[in-house]
């Protein structure tokens, strides 16, 4: 591993939405709140999501993290807004496969716009977990209203 | 102490990790292991693998040796006065359990006191807040200083007549401070409560007396001082662990069964139930040996200068955060500004320097450093000065690293 590993790990549009959050806050009182941690190292992520019509209309998180977690957590609310709630649990599902190394379907990975940026993640297993926690709480927020 | 040689003893160390040479910074997470101890586990699986305390053959008599023998080895190295008074548990996390669950349980009831403090890992402050609501007791917390350390006046403050148990870490896991547990001993008895010590990060790197601190239960944990996993220690006064209760209960630790009540076994055995840890016990019996060849104040002293040519070091980094006290043991505890721990984590890693990054089971201290995290790296016998410059180097890298991304 090499520095050149770390610069895919930590691309610019990574850092720019670490230090930029899209999205950062929260939403009136209506939306579904999630609040994720992961324990082992005690990040930790609150989601607001509002769900209108089978629609994801609003999306805003809140949250301590690395930049790992929060930069996907920034670039998970851009990408849901406006996604059905089935397309938002798909791309779920392609970032899952993406952090886990499988191979994508490369129109698909065009659908995901910044959050192509996080591939790197995949070669650090121990960061993993750090991409993938908005996600899990995106799911089991809709799971929930379901 | 031949720093060398001791690393010569630990074949982990010798290898590259990332294209790097291994710098191993996490030994308060767990230790690496010498050869003796890889030798001792696998000399036992090979030559006299058995169970112990039943077998009339000669394979059950070595193993039963090994196992006794190792018990001996644990009582001499905390100058324990009994080895009824070493009980195997698998690690501090269930020694502390097994004082709060049995004792804890048995001896108190609303309107007592069980005194912590914030800095405990979460293991010396789970057991407590479980036993508090089993029983109506109240679970108070001694303040800490603004450096991390406990002053003697707060605990005199804190611990009053209605305490029973107090309960504290000897050194911290994240501050490194180390606590000043014969007078904090002194004070709890004199309010007539007892006092138990989590050592789970002191007795691998300092000699510990248990009769001279005078506490009457220390826990410890096996893989932190060389040894393997799953096998700790849980040293208590003999005339409160006879009139305490076992907390598991099946082979092993019985007299006689009949069909509707049984008798236990004598001390230690009443709190040994099922086969126990041999081939764990055995290899900390050989990580013991290891650490008296060595000297544990040579280990202590060679730790401590490590940890303070690390803190000077940092203390010269523009935006590095140290926390804790200057007087501290093998360990520092530090964040860098605007990187989160687990990004400078990885950027060492990636230089084949292994540190430990996020709350370290410390929840509560991190809120009372107003943190979520922080990175840390801890020093053992085998470290030297230039796994400390590898590891700083590598934090001003992760500086530019940072500093040119952002």
């Amino acid at each position: 591993m090499s520095f050149n590993n770390l610069d895919q790990l930590y691309r610019q549009v990574i850092m720019d939405h670490y230090k930029n959050p899209r999205n950062k806050g929260s939403l009136e009182e209506d939306a579904m709140t999630v609040d994720m941690n992961n324990p082992t190292c005690g990040d930790r992520i609150q989601l607001h999501l509002k769900v209108e019509d089978g629609k994801v209309s609003d999306a805003k998180f809140d949250g301590e993290g690395c930049s790992i977690s929060l930069s996907s957590a920034s670039m998970m609310t851009e990408a849901i807004k406006g996604k059905t709630v089935e397309e938002a649990v798909d791309m779920s599902n392609m970032f899952s496969d993406i952090m886990q190394g499988k191979e994508v379907n490369e129109d698909k990975l065009e659908d995901l716009g910044d959050i192509q940026a996080l591939q790197g993640v995949a070669k650090f297993p121990a960061r993993i977990k750090c991409a993938t926690l908005a996600w899990k709480a995106m799911e089991q927020g809709v799971d929930e209203k379901e | 102490m031949d720093v060398k040689q001791v690393r010569n003893a630990f074949p982990i160390l010798h290898q590259e990790v990332n294209g790097h040479p291994l710098v191993y910074l996490d030994s308060a997470a767990t230790s690496q292991k010498p050869q003796s101890v890889i030798d001792a586990i696998e000399e036992y699986y090979k030559g006299y693998n058995s169970n112990v305390h039943r077998g009339v053959h000669t394979l059950g008599t070595w193993a039963t040796d090994g196992y006794e023998g190792a018990r001996e080895k644990v009582r001499r190295f905390i100058n324990a006065k009994s080895t009824q008074e070493i009980i195997f548990t698998r690690g501090t996390t269930t020694s502390i359990n097994t004082v709060a669950y049995s004792y804890g349980r048995d001896n108190l009831q609303p309107g007592d006191e069980i005194v912590i403090t914030p800095m405990e890992h979460h293991s010396n402050i789970i057991p407590w807040q479980q036993t508090a609501k089993a029983t109506g007791a109240t679970l108070k917390y001694i303040p800490l200083q603004e450096d991390g350390t406990i002053s003697l006046d707060d605990v005199k403050e804190t611990v009053t007549d209605n305490t029973k148990i107090v309960a504290m870490m000897h050194v911290s896991n994240v501050l490194g401070s180390i606590n000043p547990i014969k007078e904090i001993t002194e004070i709890a008895h004199e309010h007539g409560a007892v006092m138990l010590v989590d050592g789970a990060q002191a007795a691998p790197h300092m000699r510990v007396d248990v009769q001279d601190l005078n506490c009457d239960f220390y826990a410890f944990s096996g893989h932190k001082m060389g040894g393997p996993t799953g096998i700790g220690v849980l040293y208590g006064k003999k005339d409160i662990l006879e009139k305490m209760e076992p907390v598991e209960f099946g082979g092993e630790m019985i007299d006689f069964v009949g069909l509707y009540d049984s008798t236990w076994k004598e001390l230690p055995w009443k709190f040994e139930g099922g086969t126990p840890i041999i081939a764990g016990a055995i290899g900390l019996g050989a990580a013991i040996d290891f650490l008296e060849s060595v000297g544990l104040e040579e280990i202590e002293a060679h730790e401590k200068k490590l940890a303070q040519y690390a803190l000077d070091r940092l203390q010269s980094i523009d935006g590095v955060t140290v926390y804790g006290p200057q007087e501290r043991a093998g360990l520092v505890t530090f964040n860098l500004d605007d990187v989160h721990p687990h990004d400078v984590a990885t950027v060492l890693d990636a230089e084949g320097i292994a540190v430990r990054a996020g709350h370290h089971c410390a929840q509560p201290l991190m809120k009372w450093l107003e943190v979520s995290a922080t990175a840390r790296a801890s020093f053992y016998m085998y470290n030297t000065k230039e796994d400390v410059d590898a590891f700083v180097d590598g934090l001003q890298k992760t500086k530019e690293f940072f500093g040119d991304v952002f």
